[in-house]
């Protein structure tokens, strides 16, 4: 027990480091900071995904920037659709969450494109940024 | 009254726990129609209505498996409780602590956060309830001298982690956490693959407490069998949640290493197999009586959802499930095939044992009459989760509304599916809460009245 104890100490704390360095990114920006911010104020997880996680009534987001470009999503947010609710944002509000979106959109790539799949069943992904 | 509320504070949380169970389901009815009809409801839109579903339904998972262990400690194991008052305060807690948060949900104030959507300062009044939740069980259980039975490790092991992994979700308001995308995303699932693991040991622990009773033998919850079980339960709630992030960009040690720990569990479904033949002798025996029932159900869907877990497990099948509703019939699969039909014994367990004479004919027969609507419709239920999540596994990622529209079909059969789904557990909810309530009143009606 204490031995799987430590280990689970020493496992977390590698996970909460260099398992999970960022790697290419840059450094979140005030205005993405605050785009998280509204994306968490107006529970826009509840429908959508970042990297296949999250609520399902709406597409995943994680590379919506740069599938769709800014402008498309920025449109989206401002006006919603008949199944994406108008949030009645301002410019302000809305640039900020494009900003973290795009901020999102440079950490990886979801779902894979270039990918391997070995013979064990795992999945190497050539375009992993690591 | 202290020595009542010894007694009967398990129950009030057991009924509590039906409440918000029958109420959460209507929200995830309400959900399912509205991912058929956007226009459905619009005061209520989905980032309400799935956060209302989902904290309510697991509040119920909690909420009777709590109290299931506040009532077996002092009313079965003869280990009276630590402190009875601080069961009182407790529940109290936890209720108005449940009323804040669906006031919160309901005017549109998140923390969004998946599955606690609620802004954070409300988990504080949570931390609370399970401090005292496990002050209360580690003084209470250590009162007995006996070397533990095995369920009394997977409480206070759920107890524990618990805490811990609730806490390790609040990771994210601490910058060094938050601004790395995927440090963000990667401990958000580590801390919530556990506090699965960390409830499951709750769940678990009450299926194994259940069969002990009702088989009268005390043999196994001691065995070496159990333990090795336990450990492995303990083993994947700790290393096994990185296959909810097979396809975030992590170290990739990371993700192999908990694809070796997922298959672990393949153990435990090849056991299942060996089983069956004495599973079903004594199905045969104790098929009577209610509580065995839905045991029975249980170990029926833990052997389809670990299935499906184990082949959700492999990244090269996950690459192509993940994100889709195949992973609600997952999710959905084990909280109600697993969970909840062993929450459901223990309820009735409760209640054959107060009430021996009290499950009338009639009321028995709505009792099967729910068991099986609910079970069918379950089954049903998942299975167009599974072709929904096909279809949508198969998307090109080009329009996202025809993609929605081909899947319709089975969003539609699913929410039907969810209606005679509610109304099965209904049936059997109603009856538990009313004769769990019958076993709180007589002790009212004896209490010295005045002349
Ligand atoms: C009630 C569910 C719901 C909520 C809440 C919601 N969305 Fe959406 N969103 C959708 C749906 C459904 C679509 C696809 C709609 C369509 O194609 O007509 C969508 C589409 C989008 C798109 C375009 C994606 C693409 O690939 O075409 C963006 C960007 C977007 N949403 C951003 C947001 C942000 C930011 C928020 C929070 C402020 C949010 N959404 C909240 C349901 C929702
Ligand atoms: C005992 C009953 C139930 C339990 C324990 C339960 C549990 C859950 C859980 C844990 C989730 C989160 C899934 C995920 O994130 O992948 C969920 C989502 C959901 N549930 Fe249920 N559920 C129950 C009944 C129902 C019923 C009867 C319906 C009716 C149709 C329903 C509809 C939904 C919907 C629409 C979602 C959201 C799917 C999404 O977009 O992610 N649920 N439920
Ligand atoms: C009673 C037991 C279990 C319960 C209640 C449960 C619950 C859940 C829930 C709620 C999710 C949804 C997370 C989300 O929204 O993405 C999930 C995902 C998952 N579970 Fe389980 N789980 C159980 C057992 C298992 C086991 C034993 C395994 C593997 C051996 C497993 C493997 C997975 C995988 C791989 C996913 C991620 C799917 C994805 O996002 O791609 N689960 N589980």
């Amino acid at each position: 027990m204490t031995t799987l104890c430590i280990a689970f100490v020493i496992y977390s704390a590698t996970v909460y480091t260099t398992g999970t360095a960022a790697t290419s990114a840059s450094p979140m920006s005030a205005e993405a900071r605050h785009g998280q911010e509204l994306f968490q104020d107006k529970n826009c997880i509840a429908c959508h995904q970042f990297y296949g996680l999250g609520g399902y009534m709406g597409p995943d987001l994680t590379n919506v920037i740069s599938k769709r470009g800014e402008a498309y999503s920025g449109a989206f947010i401002a006006a919603g659709t008949v199944s994406m609710p108008n949030f009645n944002l301002d410019t302000d509000e809305v640039s900020a969450l494009v900003a973290y979106l795009a901020f999102v959109d440079q950490t990886g790539t979801y779902p894979p494109e270039e990918y391997k799949i070995e013979w064990n069943g795992n999945v190497s992904q050539v375009d992993d940024p690591r | 009254m202290s020595s009542a509320n010894a007694h009967f504070g398990g129950l009030r949380f057991m009924r509590l726990g039906m409440l918000a169970l029958a109420g959460g389901m209507l929200f995830g009815v309400i959900g399912g129609f509205q991912f058929l009809f956007p226009e459905f409801l619009q005061e209520l839109l989905f980032t309400k209505t799935r956060p209302l579903h989902v904290s309510l339904v697991v509040s119920s998972i909690f909420l009777i498996s709590i109290g299931g262990i506040y009532f077996y400690l002092p009313r079965q194991c003869n280990l009276p409780l630590f402190s009875s008052k601080s069961v009182d305060l407790h529940y109290w807690v936890f209720l108005l602590t449940g009323l804040a948060i669906i006031v919160c949900y309901l005017s549109g104030r998140f923390g969004g956060r998946e599955y606690f959507e609620f802004p954070p300062i409300l988990s504080l009044p949570i931390f609370l309830t399970w401090l005292l939740f496990g002050i209360n069980y580690f003084n209470t259980a250590r009162q007995d001298k006996e070397p533990w039975p095995v369920y009394y490790w997977m409480w206070g092991t759920g107890i524990v982690f618990f805490f811990i992994t609730y806490a390790e979700s609040h990771l994210y308001l601490i910058p060094y956490f938050r601004e790395t995308m995927v440090r963000e995303i990667m401990v958000q699932w580590k801390s919530y693959g556990a506090l699965t693991g960390s409830w499951n040991m709750l769940v678990y622990g009450t299926g194994l407490y259940l069969a002990t009773k009702i088989s009268g033998c005390d043999k196994y919850a001691r065995s070496k069998m159990a333990f090795g079980l336990y450990f492995l339960g303990l083993f994947n709630l700790m290393f096994g949640w990185a296959h909810h992030t097979y396809l975030v960009p992590s170290d990739p040690w990371i993700r192999t290493f908990a694809y070796l720990v997922s298959m672990t569990e393949l153990y435990i479904f090849g056991k299942i197999i060996w089983d069956w033949r004495s599973s079903l002798t004594d199905w045969q025996k104790n098929r009577h009586c209610n509580a065995y029932r839905f045991l029975i159900a249980a170990d029926i869907w833990i052997f389809v959802n670990l299935a499906l877990a184990l082949i959700i497990s492999i990244p090269a099948l996950n690459l192509f499930t993940h994100g889709t509703h195949i992973t609600v019939a997952h999710a959905m699969g084990s909280t109600i095939g697993i969970n909840m039909m062993i929450l459901l014994a223990s309820v009735f367990y409760v209640i054959r044992e107060e009430l021996p004479n009290e499950i009338h004919a009639k009321c028995s027969k709505q009792l099967r009459t729910g068991f099986w609507l609910s079970n069918v419709s379950l089954a049903i239920f998942f299975v167009a989760l599974l072709l929904a999540g096909i279809g949508k596994g198969t998307y090109d990622g080009s329009s996202f509304q025809e993609m929605m529209l081909g899947i319709r079909p089975f969003l539609v059969t699913f929410t039907i599916s969810g209606v005679t789904l509610m109304a099965g557990l209904w049936i059997i909810l109603w009856h538990g809460f009313r004769l769990m309530g019958k076993i709180m009143a007589p002790v009212g009606v004896a209490e010295p009245q005045p002349a």
